[in-house]
């Protein structure tokens, strides 16, 4: 369960590596669209289209639905939460992390102060 | 991330973390005492050990090992279910109360570069660390063990278990 939030995890981080993908988000941000309409706003063949929305759905930041011959693109809400969910872990890790750092800290500033070495 | 003005009354500094671009995260946080001090809970493999994996994980370093010298090598052993886990890697800079750089080596498809600078002002440390992830093409491939440390893999379910 935990290996496959992980690997999802990693799918979103390359969905988003790329700039036309991100340009397809903020889109379908604004409005849900068809593969053809994002070909022609964003200028490149169908084929390439479907193959960016092919990797936005794999990650699950994007959601098709095909009504007649039309397949119509909308913002998969799971994705983008789950990826915010993997940031929010790891500054809690690093919160927890740090934590006990400072205690670390705090006892070497003691037995340098009882020290008097500074 | 955010502090509440209640939260004004504790001790402890926010620790913030941004996603800088797709490849890096970065994470910011003070230390209320002199960069020396700090810099030594980083390089001295005696103190490292007792704050890089929290109490609250659960589990414990086996074996802590840290040659802080250019081209030095670290392993950290976990243990992991009947067996055992190991991170290892490089330091590629160590700048004495400044600057530490080291790789992740155990992925297969690309190494990690985690880059951590120490800043003093008035007493107290500001530590900027950077988690730079190899290539896109490692990030695309999906599920490398580069792209993340596994030991997120069980803060994940601590953190789970904890809400």
């Amino acid at each position: 369960m935990v290996q496959y939030n992980q690997s999802r995890f990693d799918a979103s981080f390359g969905a988003l590596s790329d700039a036309t993908r991100r340009g397809v988000l903020e889109q379908l941000g604004r409005e849900d669209a068809s593969i053809t309409a994002l070909a022609e706003k964003f200028q490149m063949t169908l084929t390439g289209m479907k193959k960016h929305v092919g990797v936005l759905e794999k990650a699950g930041l994007v959601s098709t639905e095909k009504v007649g011959r039309v397949r119509t693109c909308r913002l998969g809400q799971l994705g983008l939460e789950e990826e915010a969910v993997w940031l929010d872990s790891y500054r809690q890790l690093w919160a927890a992390r740090f934590d006990e750092l400072d205690i670390v800290v705090e006892e070497l500033k003691q037995k340098e102060k009882a020290n008097g070495s500074y | 991330m955010e502090v509440t003005r209640e939260g004004e009354t504790t001790t402890t500094n926010p620790t913030e973390v941004e996603r800088k671009s797709e490849f890096e995260l970065v994470v910011r946080r003070t230390i209320n005492a002199p960069v020396h001090l700090v810099f030594d809970a980083w390089t001295k493999a005696e103190l490292f050990r007792r704050w890089w994996v929290p109490k609250s994980f659960g589990l414990s370093l086996l074996s802590c090992e840290m040659d802080v010298r250019v081209g030095g090598q670290y392993r950290l052993v976990f243990p992991h279910e009947d067996s055992t886990m190991e991170f290892f890697g490089t330091y590629v800079d160590v700048t004495p109360n400044s600057r530490l750089v080291w790789t992740n080596d155990e992925g297969d498809a690309g190494k990690t570069v985690t880059t951590v600078t120490f800043e003093e002002t008035a007493g107290k440390t500001l530590v900027i660390l950077s988690d730079l992830y190899p290539s896109k093409e490692v990030l695309e491939s999906g599920g490398s063990t580069a792209a993340m440390p596994e030991a997120f893999e069980q803060l994940d379910e601590l953190l789970a278990s904890l809400k």
